[in-house]
Formats: C-alpha cells, structure tokens, sequence
C-alpha cells in the first residue's frame, strides 16, 4: 500500500534536461497509466519511481516519507519490464520465487506462494522450464509472477504488453485489470497505446517532450482535452483539426463556412476547432455545415470511417455507426456535432466557453 | 541453411570438399608432428616424406619424460599460464564490467590508451622491460613472466569481456536489484553464471597466448629451473644435431594442456546461454 508524491521533480541527462517540474499525487491502490509518444520521458520517470535512474531534483516521497536515494530493493515495489527480464539460467519457478530467495524467506512460503501465483496465471504446468523455452505471452506471465510473488506496496509496468501479439495483448490488459481489482495495490503502468491507457487508468497521466500536459480520468480526458496535443492523442481515430477565423457574428471555418455559433469573451482568441469523427454526421447538403466527396470509406462492420475531402479544408474523417452505405467518390455532406466540438488557441490551449 | 533451400548434390559435395580440404590443411602440421614424434630416429632422414612411418616407436616420449628437463619445463609452463589466466580474467572481468555498465570521467581516455598499447610491437619495448625487471630483481622468475604476460593481454582480454558483458541486457541486473539485490549480488547471482562463456573464451585465449610465448621467456629467463616450455623446447637444438624426435614427442606432450583445458571449458563456449531472457 503506498500513496506515491512526485514533487517538481526534474531528470537530466548531464548537460541534458530532459524533464522538470513534475508534479503528481497518485494515492494509494489506484491505476495510473503514464501515455505518451516514444521518446517523451515515460519510462525515464516510472524507473526514477523505481530507483533505477537517479533524480536529478525535486522530492520523491512514499507515505509521506522521502526516498530520492533509497535503492530499489528497499522501495519495496515490482516492475515488470517492456523485455521481460526473465533470468535465462532459473527456470519459472526460480524466477518468481527470486525475491524471495534473495530475502532468505523461508522455503515452504516460497514454495506456497510461488505455486499460488503459478496457479493464478496458468504457469502450474510450466514452473521447470527455463525462459527460452516459453512463448512471449507465457514469458509475459512469469514477468508478472515475479512480480505479484512480492505482493509489493506498488507496482510498475513499463509497456509489458508492447512485444504480444494483438489478440494476446488484449488477453492480457483484461488479466491486469483483473489483478488490479484483485490485489488493490498502486499500479503505475507505461504505455504508448492510447487504448490500454483509456482501458486500465483509474487516471492517465499525459506526457509529451518530458512534460505532463493533462492529469485525469480517461472520460475528462476525452471529454475535456487540457490542449490540442491531448485531444490528438487520446480517442481513436484522431480528433480532426479545423482552422477557424474567428469573424463577428460567428464562428467559421476557413472555406468560408459560418458554423452560425457566437464565441464567448474567453474564446476570442480561438485559432482552431476540434471536432472526433464520432461527433461527425454524413447528412443532407441542406442540413450540411461543410461538403466534399468521400475518398476512402472503410467498412469495418461496427463502424464506417469515411475519408472526405473538403474543397478549402482538406481531409476531414467521419465515423458512423454500423454499416454505411456509401462508396469512394460519392459526394458527402457532413455535419458537426457543435456540442461537442473544442476550441484551441494559437498556443494549441483548449479555450472553455 | 542447407534445408531451408534444396541445394543440388553436386553444391552439397562442393561444399564437404571445400570443408574437407580446409580442415586437412589446418590440421596437417599438428598430423606432422605426430608423425615425427612416432618415427625412429634411423628412420626420420630415410623416410623424410613418406606419409606414414613403416615403424612407430614411443621411445621418443619416454627419453622426453625421463632423461630431459622437459617435465620442470612444463611444470613452470602450468604455472605461468594458469597464473596469467587467473589473474588476467579476474581484471579483464571487473574493469570489462566497468566499461560495459558504468559511465565514468576519463572512460574514453582509458580505452584510448589501452588500444595503443596494443599497437606496438613487442620487440621494442623488450629492452625497457628487460631493464625493469632487473632493476626489481625478477629476472629468472616465474612471477616476472606472470607480471608481464598479465599487463600484455588485459587490454585484449578487458575488451573480450566487455564485448560479452554489452551482450548481456541491463534488465536482467536491474530487475534482480528490484528484486532485492544489491549491485554485486545481481552480478554475482544473475550476470556471472550468464558470462561464463566469456569467462571461458577469455581463460582459454589468454592461457594459450602466455603458453606459447617465446620472446620474453627467452629474455627474461636463462636459468634452465625456470625455463617455460618454448625455452625449454629450444634445449632439443644443440650445436651439432636437432633432435627432431625428441622435440616433436616434447611438442606432442605440450598440447595436451591445452586440449585439456579447451575440453574443460567448451560446454561454457557454447552459445545461446542469455536466450530466452528478453524477447525474440
Ligand atoms: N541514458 C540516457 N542518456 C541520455 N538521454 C537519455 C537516456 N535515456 C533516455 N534519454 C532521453 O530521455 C528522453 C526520454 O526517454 P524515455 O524515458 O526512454 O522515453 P519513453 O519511455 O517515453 O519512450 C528521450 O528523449 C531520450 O532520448
Ligand atoms: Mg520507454
């Protein structure tokens, strides 16, 4: 059990500051998901949290108590790896049962627990094989066993699901909510996949260029994107982006089309609109706010992407539910949702109303 | 790779004839010098070529054994391989570590210096070693050849380690110290069982390289109780007559070490010990 406080803590590589002022509360037995492009600093904080990497400044504290320097076999917390890290000379059962081992627990609760966890994650079978001789999904367990062996105070995740297959990988994100439920230990867990962030976060963490643009729940991150960067990146597919002038008497976009909605005082400085093709409608054209020809319709059975193109916009993408009968070339006309749709600044801020 | 395409016979008889032939070629001095080791000595100039001897004798290895020094030789050739091995591994190991996982001021200048030193030819710093060990008053021993062969091949033998070492992910130490060790329990635990076969080729590289040096042996070493081996097999040479027999049987006996010390350790050479640790 552990309430976790980053404050204003900042890394560097030498010369290199690749992260600073981080501040972030995550309390005790909840699902943190840390998201982000590649390269954006998610892994360097969770192994900062770990004590693997050194803090360059600020406080770390667990339970109130500082742990900047602790090493990370006192911090009493689990990480499975993005690689697994299985120890290639132990077989399965030696592997989860390695903590415990270095602890001197005694060999029946070794044993017990080992062969607990092995239960819970369908390894009985496999606990004399060495690592090699294991599938990535079976491997990914034993990672995971070695970890839940400890009944640690938290646990840390960095992208373990990144080297499965896809049907595997949803196999297993239903398996670590299922721990998640089942254990109520603080989980931070790291991931690019916008999908396994909205799935597993009791709240997400968005990161980008060692900066955390937006804390919440994955429902206030879809709902109310902090800025443009957070709207692309959460929800699938994309978020379109549409260039405004904003003109007296209404909002229009930039082929000249009045959205016939007035901007509040804070929203004069709005620069662009954003709308998810969910909140997109193919329509009549007399009940149509902007108009083009389909390019590309993919029919995915549950939904209908349709590509348009927009003469004096561009490309604009609509989703419909179910099946949508409509083919390349045919001419489109669209819809927004103005409920739904946010406004950014010059700066890519989101402006509320 | 032979059974992922359908090679025709006549590339696969290539292939073994290739093979064959390289193999003959490597191994027909070794084959030579059994050869030799086993002839009677009337018989070495008579039957000089002839490829096999119309008499075998092992009269050649009990004069070696019996009525020479070679046993004090290869007794001082043990001791000076296996110390240079020893120690040598035991350093290459720890600063390859170093190198392969720490950063460090002064990293890059270290590597720079230990590859110049490997860049001159031994001849020319003979006479400054020869004067070094006089001045300590080693000449004429064991520990002056362990001293010199270990400084000689731990540049080498530092870089072999690190080469294996790289090759080993930092996730596997890093999730041992999340598990609970300290930096030196994962190495121990985790990292060296993993390095063995490192450990092994860099033993066996370094033990052959000391076992078979002649040059500074020959500078450092004139008293016939200390001689290595290769001085000693120069004893076979005198003034008037080469004793071929003799100093064949001698080198036949002086590659049993090393055999020996390669059947050790070739379970250790062998491949794929880290697989199965990340991914893939
Ligand atoms: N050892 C290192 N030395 C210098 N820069 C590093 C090092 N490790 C990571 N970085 C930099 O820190 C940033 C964050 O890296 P990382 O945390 O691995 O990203 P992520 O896990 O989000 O893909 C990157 O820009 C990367 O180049
Ligand atoms: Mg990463």
């Amino acid at each position: 059990m552990a309430r976790i406080e980053l404050n204003n803590i900042a890394k560097a590589y030498g010369p290199v500051e690749v992260m600073r002022d981080i501040n972030l509360t995550i309390d005790d037995g909840e699902f943190i998901v840390l998201v982000g492009p590649s390269g954006c600093g998610k892994s360097t904080l969770l192994r900062m949290i770990a004590g693997l990497e050194p803090i360059s400044g600020g406080d770390f504290t667990v339970d109130g108590k500082r742990m900047n320097e602790v090493p990370p076999r006192d911090r009493d917390m689990a990480m499975v790896f993005q690689s697994y890290a299985l120890y290639p000379h132990m077989d399965v059962a030696r592997n989860m049962g390695f903590s415990l081992e270095i602890r001197k627990a005694a060999n029946e609760e070794r044993v017990s627990k080992v062969q607990e966890a092995a239960r819970t994650l369908g390894l009985s079978k496999l606990t004399e094989r060495l690592p090699k001789q294991l599938s990535g999904g079976q491997r990914q367990r034993v990672a995971m066993g070695r970890a839940i062996v400890r009944d640690p105070s938290a646990f840390l995740f960095d992208e373990p699901l990144s080297n499965l297959d896809a049907a595997l990988r949803v196999e297993m994100r239903l398996e670590i909510a299922r721990l998640h439920q089942r254990l109520k230990a603080t989980m931070i867990y790291v991931t690019h996949d916008q999908v396994e962030a909205l799935t597993l976060a009791d709240r997400i963490v968005v990161l980008n260029a060692g900066d955390i643009q937006q804390v919440g729940t994955p429902l206030d991150l879809y709902e109310t994107p902090a800025n443009k960067f957070v709207a692309q990146f959460i929800g699938s597919p994309t978020m379109n982006i549409l260039e405004i002038e904003p003109k007296q008497g209404g909002l229009s976009l930039k082929n000249g089309a009045n959205l016939g909605v007035g901007l509040t005082n804070a929203q004069a400085g709005a620069r662009e609109l954003g709308v998810r093709p969910e909140h997109l409608n193919i329509v009549s054209p007399e009940e149509a706010h902007i108009s083009g020809t389909a390019e590309l319709v993919e029919h995915l059975g549950s939904d209908t992407n349709i590509h348009a193109n927009v003469p004096g916009i561009g490309q604009v993408l609509v989703r419909e539910h179910g099946h949508f009968a409509l083919k390349s070339g045919d001419p489109v006309g669209i819809a927004l949702d103005l409920e739904k749709t946010h406004l950014f600044d010059a700066d890519g801020r989101r402006l509320a109303a | 790779m032979s059974t992922l395409r359908n090679s025709s016979p006549l590339a696969v008889t290539g292939k073994y004839l290739a093979l064959g032939f390289y193999v003959a070629f490597a191994l027909f001095p070794l084959y030579w010098l059994v050869k030799i080791a086993i002839t009677p000595d009337k018989l070495i100039f008579t039957e000089g070529t002839a490829l096999f001897p119309s008499e075998f004798t092992f009269e050649n290895f009990q004069t070696v054994l019996i009525a020479t020094d070679f046993l004090s030789y290869f007794k001082n050739s043990v001791i000076v391989s296996v110390g240079t091995a020893a120690i040598t591994t035991a350093i290459a190991a720890a600063a390859g570590y170093a190198f392969s996982r720490f950063v460090f001021r002064g990293k890059r200048l270290i590597i720079a210096l230990m590859l110049i030193t490997q860049m001159f030819p031994l001849l020319m710093i003979i006479a400054p070693i020869y004067k070094i060990v006089a001045a300590v008053g080693l000449l004429n021993s064991l520990t002056s050849l362990i001293i010199v062969y270990t400084a000689f091949n731990i540049p080498f033998a530092t870089f072999l380690m690190q080469s294996f070492f790289d090759g080993i992910p930092k996730d596997l130490e890093e999730a041992g110290m999340i598990d609970g060790c300290t930096r030196f329990e994962a190495l121990r635990k985790i990292i060296l069982p993993l390095t063995l076969p490192g450990l092994g080729a860099t033993l066996g590289f370094v033990f052959t390289a000391a076992w078979s040096e002649l040059l500074f042996a020959l500078m450092l070493i004139n008293s016939n109780d200390t001689m290595t081996f290769p001085v000693g097999l120069l004893t076979f040479v005198s003034k008037f007559s080469v004793d071929w027999g003799q100093m064949m049987a001698a080198g036949v006996l002086a590659l049993v070490p090393s055999c020996l010390f390669f059947i050790f350790i070739q379970r250790y050479l062998v491949q794929g010990l880290t697989s199965g640790a990340v991914k893939g």
